[in-house]
């Protein structure tokens, strides 16, 4: 049964930097591939650095790796990703009237899949 | 191959050169008028029609950084009143504060040609160029907004004078812009650093300055004086809509002491108090004001008359607009501009039955009718603080035609009019003659617009041509023809082609060496790098510096010596 | 220092973000078309300088076959006369000059016109539109603001030279003593890399900022507030009683907002409640708010769009005359809805950061992008020119989030046109085939030509 998690986009650093040499570049596909969560949640779910999870919406899905967060910094139940193609196919296409679609505080249904699966598909 | 045109047989309004609807032909070739053009050009009949110069506004509200967020702000006011893109121009919006494109059409359908940015931020000067060369057909030109300006009061506190005049020269020609102009000077420190604090009397210290209101004008004027400026400080003044304040106005003017000033929007300037009160139920002073001006030479002022419905109170004059936000508005905005300027925005609507609102109606007319010198008492209404410069032709209505003026007297608050002078005056009619002069041949002089404002030999062929109509408004609403730098734009009421009107600006002279006192202030105080900050020319596109009084005198011939 | 090869470029101006520094000092190897250093850059301006050479590209692709910058126009200009509901959308990394082109095609085809800021701060705008805002340039705040609260962004990694340029760090004149003047609160759902420059971190849980911003306007007000607003919010009730108690003590005080109130539940609820905030506090001292906006020139797009047609962003020209309508006009739900014939695309990338249905519909119609480097848009294009870079290559004109135009000081020439030299030759085109602007059928205005 997949977890119920709230994802929040947002920009980065290295997501800003790699955007310049490209978005056609490995280094971007890497930096929106990524996806932070809290180190208990990982641990109670079986993943490690590195480990490949689904998430899904009611608008799509991709698959993404992990990287570990300590509580303090980002609460249990809380994923972060950079934006990019990937965090796109979770988002829905109503925006409610108002141009915006959410792309902050969306819930996610969270899924840890195999390591052959490739980030980004 | 020359362009050139004739108007046939018009009645000719030119005040400037003293002609009062004479019939006569006017020539015109590659944008000027002429004394005569070859048998054969392309003529407009003008058989019957009322020909003047076209319209030059001294003071209006139309480019610039508040105006844009004015602009945004207000989608529901744009909704209603659209403005179709045809073959030849572009479309728009209007509302109180029009898109630019709308802006340009519309002051040309009613017959203007050129109009004048009154109120710019130095640091928001690109922005309205950018949206000037985006508002065609009209001419233009901008004042910046000086008197809050950090650096020049700390060179006026140090007694630095002539510092102060090189800057001051400095920034009107980085900024490109036409004249210097003063907005509640002072108020600026009171506001963003003593908690929304404001102004209130000529002689009360500047926050944390060694000056005080009086000082700051009279320092400017004499700058102003002293570089030959074509048009003088243009000075808001301070306590502005405030009850009693007509005595500032006064005092204001007195410091002038015979040198040449402008007092804008005068009528929310012409106050009087009920004895003890000064919060509210203000008294006409209009009859002091006008006295004042007319036995003053040096003076000139533009009205700010008030008309009734939806205007866009936008102003450099931040607590003011603060202030107004007590009587309704679900808006405001405050924008403040490092070391420069303030600004405050808010929707508001005049209404005929409220007894401050009629009563500055009455004062704005009053002025009209009490002014003795047409020259130097000429139409604005502040656009769009008093109303949209679309109301102009009905308040040329109200000044040619008495009894339609007392009909609407009778509409309104008749406590306000009771308490007005306008029954005093009433009788009044206006000329087309003296509405040449208050809208076009006054405003161009004032300016020192040489080649404005008139139809003599050597000016810029900007004309406007009515049909006579016994109803004054429908005449100036619809020109029948509108001639720019020679080009009929308009031909039959409708729009024919799509022309740039050019940018005024003045460049008057400083040492460059006042560079090296500005310099070190902007590094420590702006978030702009100083090679940034000025201007360059590619702003300008279609342009003319128009002189000051020394650069026309260095270029005469020398037998004038 | 320097030899012939290499151009030193004083005072250029950086467009990654919307603080559009203009204090970088560039280094640039003339004969490799390349910036090797930037002094004064943040880490994404050094990026941004460095990563933009001139790469090897065709000036125009047509459907995949590579072409002339002409053959290009001719095809793009083409797509636009014919499409019944054309879309332009983009803008906000391009100059001003260029914007005022692409606005004007949209005006003359009848098109619709949207930006960025729809999908960035978009719900600021609106919420600007019901209430205004008290705001401020940049170095106001620098000189004068002793109390700043940052809410819902990320500056550190977004927008790096926010804290030590114009609002933390920096000394200004009624702050002479920089950082030890100023109080700084921040608010997020996480810590970030922002939030050990703050005195105060309030940790508020997801989709609780409407909340926490209405019971500070019922303290700043007087009213009083239950303490269960922490189950609810995570920020217990004396938090927020210190925080309106510092807010309405400071002389100047701003807060600076980013999209982690916009693109959240609440959208423009939340930014019209931060902007009723900082203007009720004006009742008892100096309070500004001002919007952290992203990409370099999309503050300039906000300008340009609203002096041309009266309103920001969500434009659609069909009848005649612009009509405004976020939902309906703008991009994203206009694509998802499946619909618009033509698209043009400049310095953007939705095919990127769209929703799935709404890149699905991008690919079933002809699509012309203007971009410097290769998008995922631009390899779904139909016509994908390849444009020169602003502030890099090309001069001009950007605005800063806080609405100061800034002019460019370009590095270098590039091979590649400017957008503004592209759009201006499709508007000349366009012009052509439509024998003037496009007025509506049956409008009596169609007969008025020259």
């Amino acid at each position: 049964m997949p977890e119920k998690m709230i994802l929040i986009g947002g920009r980065s650093k290295r997501q800003g930097t790699a955007l310049c040499a490209g978005k056609t570049g490995a280094e971007y596909l890497d930096v929106s591939t990524t996806l932070e969560m809290n180190v208990e949640d990982m641990a109670r779910l079986g993943l490690k650095a590195d480990s490949r999870v689904r998430l899904r919406t009611p608008s799509g899905e991709t698959i993404l790796r992990c990287k570990g967060r300590e509580t303090k910094d980002l609460p249990k139940g809380l994923l972060f990703m950079a934006y990019g193609p990937a965090s796109s196919q979770l988002m829905a296409g109503d925006t409610a009237g108002s141009g915006m679609p959410l792309s902050k505080n969306l819930q996610v249904e969270v899924e840890p899949v195999g390591p052959d699966e490739a980030p980004g598909e | 191959m020359a362009s050139t045109l004739r108007i046939a047989n018009g009645r000719v309004y030119d005040p400037a050169n003293g002609l009062d609807g004479v019939v006569q032909d006017i020539c015109i070739q590659d944008g000027r008028i002429v004394a005569a053009v070859p048998a054969g050009t392309k003529t407009v009949d003008a058989r019957g029609m009322v020909v003047m110069p076209g319209g030059v506004d001294i003071h209006c509200h139309i480019a610039g950084s508040k105006v844009n967020m004015a602009r945004k702000l207000q989608p529901e006011d744009h909704r209603h009143d659209v403005h179709l893109r045809t073959r030849v121009t572009r479309s728009g919006t209007g509302g109180t504060v029009p898109s630019t494109f709308a802006t340009g059409y519309r002051y040309a359908a009613l017959g203007y040609t050129a109009a004048m940015e009154a109120a710019v931020t130095p640091l928001g000067a690109r922005s309205t160029l950018e949206e000037l060369q985006d508002t065609p057909v009209i001419d233009k030109g901008f004042f910046v907004l000086v008197g809050n300006n950090v650096l020049l009061f700390r060179l006026l506190q140090e007694g630095r004078l002539e510092e102060f005049r090189h800057t001051l020269a400095w920034w009107i020609s980085a900024t490109k812009a036409y004249a210097p102009k003063l907005v509640n000077p002072g108020v600026d420190a009171m506001w963003k650093g003593e908690r929304n604090a404001n102004i209130t009397t000529l002689d009360q210290k500047i926050g944390p300055f060694d000056l005080t209101p009086r000082k700051v004008i009279g320092a400017f004027i004499q700058a102003a004086e002293d570089l030959g400026l074509p048009h003088p400080v243009h000075i808001h003044c301070n306590n502005l809509g405030h009850s009693g304040n007509y005595e500032t106005t006064l005092e204001t003017m007195r410091i002038a002491d015979g040198r040449r000033v402008h007092i804008t929007h005068v009528q929310f300037h012409s106050y009087g108090s009920v004895a003890g009160k000064t919060t509210d139920n203000p008294t006409s002073k209009a009859r002091e004001i006008a006295d004042y001006v007319n036995t003053h030479p040096n003076i000139s002022a533009d009205v700010g008359a008030v008309m009734f419905g939806r205007s866009t109170s936008m102003t450099a004059d931040a607590p003011l607009a603060y202030m107004l936000r007590r009587f309704g508005s679900h808006k405001w905005i405050n924008a403040d501009s490092e070391n420069e300027s303030g600004c405050g925005i808010l929707p508001f609507t005049y209404q005929d039955k409220v007894y401050t609102n009629a009563l500055q109606w009455a004062i704005g007319l009053e002025l009209f009718l009490r002014s003795e010198d047409p020259w130097r008492m000429v139409f604005s209404t502040d656009h769009p603080n008093g109303g949209s410069f679309m109301s102009y032709p009905k308040l040329i209505r109200l000044l040619m035609d008495r009894e339609f003026r007392k009909e609407e007297m009778a509409k309104v608050n008749q406590k306000a009019i009771d308490n007005s002078g306008l029954r005093e005056c009433q009788e009044r009619e206006y000329s087309l003659f003296e509405i040449a002069i208050i809208t076009r041949a006054g405003p161009a002089r004032l300016l020192g617009l040489t080649a404005k404002g008139h139809l003599g030999v050597g000016a810029d062929a900007d004309i406007t041509i009515y049909e006579e109509d016994a109803d004054k408004e429908k005449m100036f609403s619809t020109p029948r023809y509108v001639i720019k730098e020679g080009t009929l734009v308009i031909e039959d009421h409708e729009f024919r082609a799509d022309v740039e009107g050019r940018v005024f600006h003045v460049m008057p002279d400083y040492d460059p060496g006042i560079e090296q006192v500005i310099q070190p202030f902007f590094e420590d105080f702006y978030t702009i790098q100083f090679a940034n900050y000025p201007v360059d020319l590619h702003y300008l596109h279609r342009h003319q510096a128009v002189p000051t009084a020394h650069q026309t005198a260095a270029a005469a011939p020398a037998a004038d010596a | 220092m320097s030899d012939d090869n290499t151009r030193t470029v004083t005072d250029a101006t950086c467009t990654f973000c919307g603080c559009v520094c203009d204090d970088i000092t560039l280094s640039v190897d003339v004969a490799q078309h390349k910036i090797t250093k930037s002094q004064n850059a943040c880490v994404l301006g050094k990026a941004w300088f460095e990563e933009h050479g001139i790469e090897e590209r065709p000036f125009a692709l047509i459907g995949g076959r590579e072409a002339t910058t002409e053959e290009g126009v001719e095809e793009a200009a083409r797509i636009l006369a014919e499409a019944r509901y054309p879309i332009i959308y983009g803008l906000s990394d391009t100059t001003c000059e260029a914007q005022r082109v692409a606005v004007s095609i949209a005006d003359m085809i009848g098109g619709n016109l949207d930006t960025t800021t729809s999908v960035c701060h978009g719900p600021t705008g609106m919420a600007f539109q019901n209430l205004g805002e008290s705001t401020a340039s940049l170095g106001e705040i620098k000189n004068r603001a002793d109390l700043i609260i940052f809410w819902g962004g990320n500056p550190a990694e977004a927008h790096p030279r926010l804290f030590t340029r114009y609002a933390v760090t920096p000394k200004g004149m009624y702050t002479p003593n920089g950082r030890k003047d100023r109080t700084v609160a921040l608010v997020d759902v996480r810590r970030t890399a922002s939030t050990p420059v703050a005195d105060i971190f309030l940790q508020v849980k997801p989709g609780s900022d409407f909340e926490v911003l209405w019971s500070l306007r019922a303290l700043v007000k007087g009213r009083k507030v239950d303490a269960s607003i922490e189950q609810r919010t995570g920020i217990s009730l004396a938090v927020l009683e210190d925080l309106v108690a510092r807010m309405k003590r400071c002389q100047f005080g701003a807060l600076l907002f980013g999209m982690g109130l916009t693109m959240t539940r609440g959208r423009h609820f939340n930014a019209g409640a931060l902007l009723a905030l900082a203007t009720d506090l004006n009742e008892f001292t100096h309070f500004v708010a001002a919007p952290v906006r992203g990409h370099g020139n999309v503050t300039g797009a906000d300008n340009v769009v609203s002096w041309q047609t009266g309103f920001p962003f969500g434009v659609n020209f069909s009848r005649g005359y612009p009509r405004f309508n976020p939902g309906e006009w703008t991009t994203a739900d206009l694509l998802a809805r499946g619909e618009a014939d033509a698209a043009m695309i400049l310095a953007s990338d939705p095919a990127s950061n769209f929703s799935r249905p709404a890149i699905e519909h991008l690919k079933r119609i002809p699509v012309i992008t203007l971009d410097p480097k290769t998008s995922l848009t631009s390899q779904l294009a139909r016509v994908a020119f390849t444009t020169a870079t602003y502030g890099i290559n090309v001069p001009g004109t950007v605005y800063r989030m806080d609405n100061v135009p800034i002019s460019l000081r370009p590095a270098f020439e590039s091979p590649y046109p400017s957008d503004h030299q592209v759009l201006t030759a499709i508007r000349e085109r366009v012009r052509a085939l439509l024998g003037g602007n496009r007025t509506p059928a049956g409008s009596p205005l169609a007969a008025v030509a020259t």
